[in-house]
């Protein structure tokens, strides 16, 4: 049976979580206290030993990242990527809004091991209210010293700056998440050179998911070997999963990686609603698409890797059998056509015609050939692209094909019709479309 | 000789001041942003006296802070109406019905998505994701409230607190 291992949420219940006082009478930065008597390096080491895993998407080893920054002296920075707006992940809006200073705390400790002297959290526009949190939290921990000039009465020194963004998908992406922060307009940048080493204001930069950071006290306080026994050998520890759509009871769940996902969403979501599970995505609308007939498989790195699709942000978005596949495709692909930045031809271009391929389909005017042409455009983005954009708007569209292909005939051959309430709504690109432009 | 203009009200470059002592940043022009956002707050909209006024705090070009504005989804570059509904259709809201609801924010206020109503009171969005989908469909107010687990009777009640 699912059950959940809070560790990150572990205390997000109790009544003024989000506040000095109650987090540090619940031992908040006992952590960043003991992590200071270690050497930076120690730090590094410890959190390298523990195997934690960044936790926005690339689930790139976080004590390797901090080891690439150079022993150089001068400005150091790191940014926290809170910049989260992948459709069906919304967790570490928890964090921000119940535990801001869990992550305070962990990005202190990650800023004293590679020497960061200004740590920049990059919030995204929309979440007003958690801004504001976060900020009255940076302004309570730079009061009792846990932020600004000796740490803890250390010799360690540490800026602090709260930043909104805009609306802006691409954001999330580290160097357009820098230009954004630059104050230019967020658009990808060639790599090399890495933001470790060349990054805001062309100086070393560490850019860490907010899930991330607020884990790693935890590691600091239990020890490296705590966190390996959890989890499964490739993927140690646990991750929160952001869960919703057709389930009862959706939500934010922390959980041990490598637990069956079937199981996670019988015991712990209270099961699929409206009717039998049809498909799962597992880690946020870019990754592929699981039929229900692969869904039973643990949720980790390896695991959903094995089963066909990817762990990505984990934010899981579960569909019941009377889910219309093709709209569902259509809305992903409208995503990432709005949120294309535009800078490379294969990724604007692609992106905005597969959505109007799958937009004629749907309005009952496709042909079978364009089944094979949305193929070759979404493998014509995929790895062909500047930045990962690119790839998140072509595996949907791989995926749905492979999987649910008879769907997208069905309307082709004109067994199924679009009801009026599908009509696709909205603009799309980078011009403003009459709304029933489809 | 030649008198500097300033084109930012007093008001705003209070505001304006507070952020550029709070934030620390090593580089102006990294407040452009957040100017914006307290521009946008001041004027309700990116207008040119917006545009004017991030220009002339971060010693910009005008058109330098337009291109950047207009990248973002949060800047409004036209005049939009006192509400701004803006309602999530992506990914889960569109799974749990986010397009009755907008198809019924049309009906009722007599208005096409991306349109503002003649008296100049709504205007009504169809955004993507919110960061809110376990509590979908989800729609945002002013870039600032969410309501969410949205139905078409509460899109109703909404309505009717919005005067
Ligand atoms: S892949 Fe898309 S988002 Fe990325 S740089 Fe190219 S156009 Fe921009
Ligand atoms: S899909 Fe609507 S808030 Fe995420």
């Amino acid at each position: 049976m699912a059950e959940e291992t809070r560790v990150v949420m572990q205390d997000i219940d109790v009544p003024g979580m989000a506040s000095l006082d109650v987090f540090v009478k619940r031992g908040g930065y006992l952590a960043l206290k003991k992590a200071l008597k270690m050497t930076p390096d120690e730090v590094i080491a410890e959190v390298k030993k523990s195997g934690l895993r960044g936790k926005g998407g690339a689930g790139f080893s976080a004590g390797q990242k901090w080891s690439f920054i150079p022993k150089t002296p001068g400005p150091k920075y790191l940014c926290v990527n809170a910049d989260e707006s992948e459709p069906g992940t919304f967790k570490d809006q928890m964090i921000l809004e119940f535990v801001p200073h869990r992550m305070i705390e962990g990005a202190v400790i990650a800023g004293y091991a590679f020497g960061a002297t200004h740590i920049f959290i990059y919030i995204r526009g929309e979440f007003w209210k958690e801004i504001n949190i976060v900020q009255k939290a940076v302004d309570e921990a730079y009061a009792a010293g846990y932020l600004g000039k000796g740490v803890c009465g250390s010799d360690y020194s540490v800026e602090c700056t709260v930043h909104p963004g805009a609306g802006a998908y691409i954001c999330g992406e580290e160097t357009s998440l820098l230009e954004s922060l630059e104050g230019r307009r967020g658009e990808p940048k060639m790599k090399p050179p890495f933001p470790a080493i060349r990054g805001l204001y062309d100086r070393p930069t560490i850019i860490n998911n907010v899930e991330t950071l607020a884990t790693v006290p935890a590691i600091i306080e239990r020890g490296a070997d705590w966190h390996l026994s959890l989890g499964t050998k490739e993927s140690p520890g646990i991750k929160m999963f952001s869960v919703s759509g057709h389930v009862n009871k959706p939500g934010v769940y922390e959980i041990a990686y490598g637990t069956n996902q079937l199981d996670f969403i019988e015991t712990l979501c209270g099961g699929v609603s409206g009717g039998k599970l049809k498909a799962i995505i597992p880690g946020g609308s870019s990754v592929p698409v699981m039929p229900a007939a692969n869904c039973d498989c643990p949720l980790s790195y390896e695991g959903l890797h094995a089963a066909g699709s990817m762990l990505g942000s984990a934010g899981m978005i579960v569909m019941n059998e009377h889910t219309c596949m093709v709209k569902m495709l259509e809305v992903i692909s409208r995503f990432y056509a709005h949120e294309s930045c535009g800078k490379c031809t294969v990724c604007r271009e692609g992106t905005h015609w597969m959505t109007m391929i799958l937009r004629r389909i749907l309005r009952g005017e496709g042909k079978m050939e364009d089944l094979d042409t949305l193929k070759e455009a979404a493998d014509g983005i995929e790895m062909k692209s500047f930045c990962p954009l690119g790839d998140a708007a072509a595996w949907p569209v791989q995926s749905f094909l492979k999987h649910f292909r008879h769907e997208f005939v069905d309307y082709i051959e004109g067994r199924k019709k679009m009801l009026p309430k599908y009509k696709p709504v909205g603009t799309i690109g980078h011009e403003k479309l009459p709304a029933r432009a489809y | 000789m030649a008198v500097a203009v300033t084109k930012i009200p007093a008001e705003l470059k209070s505001k304006f001041d507070e952020l550029e002592s709070r934030g620390k940043y090593p580089k102006r022009l990294s407040m452009l942003v957040p100017a914006l956002h307290i521009a946008q707050e001041h004027y309700g909209w990116i207008s040119g006296d917006a545009v004017a006024a991030v220009a002339e705090f971060l010693g910009v070009p005008e058109n330098y802070v337009k291109g950047c504005a207009s990248f973002y989804s949060m800047f409004f570059m036209d005049k939009p109406g006192k509400y701004v509904i803006q309602v999530c259709h992506n990914a889960t809201c569109q799974l749990l019905g986010a397009e009755d609801i907008i198809a019924h924010l049309e009906e009722k206020l007599g208005v096409e998505t991306g349109k503002t109503t003649p008296d100049g009171k709504f205007t009504v969005l169809a955004v993507e994701c919110l960061a809110a989908c376990g509590r979908g469909p989800v729609i945002q107010i002013n870039n600032r409230e969410y309501h969410e687990n949205m139905n078409i009777r509460k899109v109703d009640e909404l309505l009717e607190t919005l005067k």
